[in-house]
């Protein structure tokens, strides 16, 4: 499976990630050989196989529902790059 | 380098239990040997202030006649993944810039609970993707060993790179790493140290930067077996914020080392032997298969048939599973922010800027065999391919042990080396990647030397929670071998 310059701006923008135009070429190049080479795994026959779903076998543990922390505003605020006292703040979304 | 940072690790726990030694005076001298090192760029961040005062309350109990146990006043590194309150944790990362966590792992938690002193928070490649320590954001970090007559340097192997070479340049006692697919196992053959995959859920993966959450696992790398085997009773244990973390007590890994290895069955894989393996690795593999069969265990060969898909099955498992874990970078809650005139360009913006190619490359592939119509063909197919493997394993372990193999396909590498070939460079990991993918538990131990005068590994994999039986033929391996060679870089030392 390769892939060509346009799958590369559409990957990039469903992953949110900014490439420059001039950077697209080479890493579809670069992309196309990586999955070239994953490309060998079709070669196994792996009609039946269940998928890994959980890679030691257990049982997901439950916990009770309710509330085990809060009160920690400043501490989920103190990060970030732009806030108010209250809020993370974002560039305007709506008009 | 002081006598005090040549000690072993349970050299140091016996001194401090026997007041020779101070915390404190064990501490001082390692924090001196961190900034000697300063050359080989291993930390990140130094914290010898903190340092000094763990130290200080160790010395304290220790005068009260408390004791945390066994890593009481140990000094550690922790790798740059671990969040630890109130210290920058960059994961290697610019787009983690600033981010100092309002919380503590669970692992080193557990670690300070045990009394462990932290140095510092050590590089490594960025966001724990690569196998060479050169995507950190921090700059490369130099392997303290060098090739006999060649003045290059050399990479310490990654992702783990900075703990490895921290822990080789005689830093630290120990340090933390995480291994998704040989992070930790492959940095400790290249320095010339032990270091150690536990088996998946062994220890919390809770407050670990995640990259590949079905394959991440924290373990430690020191110089020696037994130094492994106190460290993760340290490390550790059930935690109820992680639900993959398994609850199981900690058994007392030290007392597994008995030395007694009669009657082991150890699998040699022979899909291991792979094509342009260098001769001296597969010298030290037989090597290695006389010292355990002369020390009573019985070799048998054994077949994993699917070993050679294990490799292009990781590489779609991880990056999948990173570009999930990674969408959370956003610039709005931490880190970098590159400023735009909408939120969707802000994100792309700081996602742009903030992470490095590597892991770019691996986003945008894992962003791509998860996107519609590719789902099925590229993810699902990997995690039949993982079933595959796992019972490859579950076979093997039908019929013996342990399994004994190289840890990695060559010696360190110098900076620069194959870093134009993405694929060259995740060949690295082919003699990890199976066991991460099943879960399975591994340790490298220095076994010898390359004919150029670099350390060269091998490795053991256990049985799923069998820790105790890896690390009891792990330093069967270790004696056997007596690697005693140093590195030409030793912290505070003339080279």
């Amino acid at each position: 499976m390769s892939v060509d310059k346009d799958t590369v701006a559409k990957i990039a923008k469903l992953a949110r990630i900014r490439v420059a135009d001039d950077d697209r070429a080479a890493l579809a190049v670069e992309l196309s050989n990586i999955l070239g080479w994953i490309e060998q795994l079709s070669e196994l026959d792996t009609e039946g196989v269940e998928p890994m779903t959980s890679v030691v076998a257990m049982e997901l543990p439950r916990r009770a529902d309710r509330v085990t922390d809060g009160d920690i505003l400043q501490k989920v605020l103190a990060n970030a790059p732009e806030g108010t006292d209250r809020f993370f703040a974002v560039p305007k979304v709506v008009e | 380098m002081s006598d005090l940072t040549k000690a072993t690790m349970a050299e140091a726990r016996d001194l401090l239990q026997g007041g020779k030694v101070s915390a404190r005076e064990l501490t001082e001298a390692h924090v001196a040997a961190v900034e000697a090192a300063r050359p080989l760029n291993a930390f990140i961040t130094e914290t010898p202030e903190i340092a000094l005062k763990m130290a200080d309350a160790s010395d304290a109990r220790r005068a009260r006649g408390e004791t945390k146990g066994a890593l009481d006043g140990l000094p550690l590194a922790i790798k740059d993944l671990f969040c630890t309150e109130g210290v920058l944790t960059t994961a290697g990362s610019h787009i983690l810039a600033g981010f100092k966590p309002p919380y503590e792992s669970t692992v080193t938690r557990n670690l300070w609970e045990a009394g462990a002193v932290m140095l510092g928070k050590t590089n490594m490649d960025e966001f724990a993707m690569g196998s060479s320590n050169m995507t950190s954001h921090y700059g490369k970090v130099e392997n303290p060993w060098r090739r006999q007559g060649d003045n290059r340097a050399l990479v310490p192997g990654g992702s783990s790179g900075g703990s490895a070479a921290a822990v080789a340049a005689r830093c630290a006692l120990g340090a933390t790493g995480t291994d998704t697919g040989g992070s930790i196992r492959q940095p400790a053959a290249f320095s010339g140290i032990v270091g150690m995959k536990p088996t998946y859920g062994r220890c919390s993966r809770w407050g670990i930067v995640a990259f590949a959450s079905s394959l991440d696992q924290a373990g430690p790398l020191t110089r020696k077996v037994r130094d492994a085997a106190i460290m993760l009773g340290g490390m550790a244990g059930h935690d109820a914020k992680d639900s993959t973390s398994v609850d199981r007590p900690v058994p007392d890994y030290e007392a597994a080392l008995t030395g007694d290895i009669r009657g082991l069955k150890v699998g040699v894989p022979k899909e291991y032997r792979i094509d342009g393996m260098p001769a001296e690795i597969d010298g030290l593999w037989q090597q290695g298969i006389d010292w355990l069969t002369a020390a009573g265990a019985e070799a048998v060969e054994v077949s994993l048939p699917h070993t050679k898909y294990a490799l292009p099955a990781y590489y779609i498992v991880a990056p999948a599973e990173a570009s999930s874990n990674l969408a959370r970078y956003d610039g709005v809650r931490y880190g970098l922010r590159v400023p735009a005139d909408s939120l969707d360009e802000m994100y792309e913006a700081t996602r742009g800027e903030g992470f490095g190619a590597e892991v770019k490359r691996r986003v945008l592939i894992g962003t791509y065999v998860l996107s519609a119509g590719y789902y099925d063909a590229y993810y699902n197919k990997a995690r039949r391919v993982r079933s595959l493997i796992a019972r490859d394993f579950a076979e093997a372990y039908e019929k013996v042990d342990v399994l004994l193999t190289p840890t990695a396909p060559s010696a360190a590498f110098a900076i620069g080396e194959k870093m134009d070939d993405p694929i060259a460079m995740y060949l690295n990991d082919v003699f990890t990647v199976p066991a991460s993918l099943a879960g399975l538990p591994g340790i490298s131990v220095p076994a010898g030397m390359s004919a150029e005068g670099l350390p060269l590994g091998l490795q053991l994999l256990g049985r799923a929670f069998d820790e105790e039986t890896l690390l009891r033929a792990a330093g069967v391996l270790e004696e056997a071998a007596g690697f005693t060679a140093l590195p030409q870089f030793l912290a505070g030392e003339p080279s």
